[in-house]
């Protein structure tokens, strides 16, 4: 019992660092991109290959995912993305999932179909448990490893947006550009360097996630929906919003899977076709902003 | 007077222009010119009806869909098991087809009032995914993954067999389509499509002016869904299959992307979208068979950066040049 709700909350963890840049870009700046998932995959890969053929320890290779995605994303945001931001959302759903197919297609050409698999290091393969019977709660040190980094992230994340002027600006920036703007503050930059980072935790996440999850060129669309999940169901308050709906989605998952495994996904679908219906705005939302 | 005036200006869009009528017959014409190319025609002339179906909520409504393929393959599974199981003629099985994707549609719709574009996004996907998800469970009625196999259909109208060749399946599918086109097209030229587009324009406007949003968004979503339905039991008829892959959020993908090729807001946009993106497909997939999936993202990005607009009227492009220099045109 507790173990599979261990695996729920280092699942949903996993899920939150994955999907948080995609909170930002699509809850906060109203973009809605659906080749987030590419940028997970391109750290993941990043680490898979950094590690086999560069000999590099896993630890480092998890920063290294994260700034490499960044970076990638900088790119993109500063040539591709920024024309995006004022079009419809059709149109950006076009163009980002264009951008997500393009990447499948490509890695699937560059390193072929075939899954890709992370070595861990000795010390985190191991699990540990605790207690008996129904109360057994039995830990994979990874998994134990995957929680403490993310509940990390989200302390300092939360931190970042809400105490500093950074934060402060993005959120100016985010809620008026244009008065934002008038103000002082260089919006564009904000902009380029918010999208920078929420790639680089899609890549950091997907260096994490690669041996929970799997590796393989179709990575993108497969967790697109998951991402899009977390941020739809968790709203667009703060990123409390998503952590929340990452850890309901992550435990009603690993949960549905291992209690009714004849319904597989299904429970997930339909735990947030009927949050949305209930809620259409996500479960929290902001007061005042748009 | 003005309702008159107005009444004329509908009547004006939705009279049929000559061009039309020798687009119409070519099509008919096809499959006696082009005899082995019949299943092609059958198969463009099943994904048109379906992106004239998702035209009607997208283009003409402004919902963004990405979950349309959960009728398509509702109406795919529902044709081909009243084969299996009823009876094989197939204008009644197209009927029920259609008739029970459309009742889905009334419930689905239930979903699609509220929120944002996301939310919509999601929750249309959602549906899709929940479809596929029940098709692949529910193995001893579907086939599961296997598909959903030796589906026998009579001759059409008790005289005419279905040959190997595909050419009573494209008539047949052309006949459907030209139907329900004419009652789309109808549909979107009476004041019901004019309230539609209203909705898409402004949603809060069209509130205020009294049109019932919330039935109107019900009505348009169960008719898309009936008419995406009938493709879909026109696609499992005229193959005599069904599988997991009729409910993919590829097909979903795909039809958005036929759809813009052609043109949103236009019910021939679906066609002419429909036909690029097949003859596109025949002819990527022979060159580079296992890496279509990157020119077709790579022909969306270009779409979306160039503007869809100038791609489908490249006049336009001059016409904004001049505008900017000469100011009033």
């Amino acid at each position: 019992m507790l173990t599979i709700l261990f695996d729920g909350i280092a699942y949903g963890m996993l899920l939150f660092v994955l999907a948080v840049g995609l909170a930002v870009t699509l809850g906060l700046m109203n973009f809605i991109n659906l080749a987030h998932g590419a940028f997970a995959m391109a750290g993941g890969y990043l680490t898979v290959f950094a590690m086999q053929k560069l000999g590099l320890p896993f630890l480092a290779c998890l920063p290294l995912a994260f700034i490499a995605a960044a970076l990638a994303g900088a790119l993109l945001e500063r040539t591709l993305y920024r024309p995006m931001y004022g079009k419809p959302h059709l149109d950006q759903v076009l163009f980002s999932i264009g951008l997500a197919f393009m990447a499948v297609a490509a890695v699937d050409y560059f390193v072929g179909s075939s899954q890709q698999n992370v070595q861990l290091p000795e010390w985190l393969r191991g699990r540990t448990e605790i207690g008996d019977g129904a109360l057994l709660l039995g830990m994979g040190h990874y998994r134990l490893f995957i929680i403490a980094v993310c509940a990390v992230l989200t302390v300092v994340l939360q931190l970042i947006l809400s105490k500093t002027r950074f934060g402060s600006r993005l959120r100016a920036a985010v809620d008026d550009p244009r008065v934002a703007a008038g103000l002082g503050i260089n919006v564009n930059v904000v902009f380029l360097l918010t999208f920078a980072v929420g790639s680089g935790l899609a890549g950091l996440g997907g260096a994490l996630g690669a041996e929970i999850l799997g590796l393989d060129p179709t990575f993108p669309l497969k967790y697109m929906i998951y991402f899009l999940i977390v941020v739809s169901v968790g709203g667009t308050s703060s990123i409390t919003g998503p952590l929340a709906a990452a850890l309901l989605l992550g435990i009603a998952d690993v949960a549905g899977k291992y209690f009714i495994p004849k319904m597989g996904a299904f429970t997930v679908y339909l735990l947030m076709i009927l949050i949305l219906m209930w809620r259409p705005q996500g479960l929290f939302t902001r007061k005042g902003g748009r | 007077m003005s309702t008159s005036a107005h009444e004329t200006a509908l009547l004006r869009q939705a009279r049929w222009r000559p061009l039309e009528f020798v687009v119409w017959a070519a099509a008919f014409v096809l499959p006696f010119l082009v005899p082995s190319h019949s299943l092609l025609v059958n198969e463009i002339v099943i994904v048109a009806l379906f992106a004239m179906s998702l035209d009607l909520i997208l283009g003409y409504t402004g919902i963004v869909s990405l979950g349309h393929a959960a009728f398509f393959g509702f109406g795919a599974y529902a044709a081909a098991l009243f084969a299996k199981l009823v009876m094989p003629d197939p204008l009644v099985g197209l009927l029920f087809a259609t008739v029970l994707s459309a009742a889905l549609g009334l419930v689905a719709s239930v979903t699609i009032l509220r929120g944002s574009d996301l939310t919509r996004l999601m929750v249309t996907l959602g549906t899709a995914l929940l479809l596929l998800e029940l098709a692949n469970k529910l193995d001893w009625l579907t086939g599961g993954a296997d598909g959903l196999q030796g589906v026998v259909m009579g001759p059409l109208l008790g005289r005419f067999e279905f040959d190997l060749y595909g050419r009573t399946a494209a008539w047949y599918s052309l006949s459907v389509m030209l139907l329900l086109f004419l009652g789309m097209r109808r549909l979107v030229h009476s004041p019901f499509g004019a309230t539609l587009k209203a909705i898409r324009d402004n949603r809060l406007r069209a509130m205020a002016i009294g049109i019932p949003v919330v039935s109107r968004l019900a009505v348009v979503y169960t008719v898309a869904a009936g008419i995406a339905g009938a493709a879909g039991a026109l696609l499992a008829q005229t193959t005599g299959f069904a599988s997991l892959d009729v409910l993919a959020f590829d097909r979903s993908a795909d039809v958005l992307l036929m759809l813009v090729i052609g043109g949103v807001g236009w019910l021939y946009g679906g066609v002419a979208g429909a036909i690029v993106f097949k003859l596109l497909q025949t002819w990527l997939s022979n060159v580079t068979p296992q890496y279509w999936m990157f020119w077709i993202g790579l022909i969306l990005v270009l779409l979306v950066l160039v503007g869809r607009d100038r791609l489908l009227k490249p006049w336009a492009l001059l016409g904004a040049g001049r505008a900017k220099k000469g100011g009033a045109r």
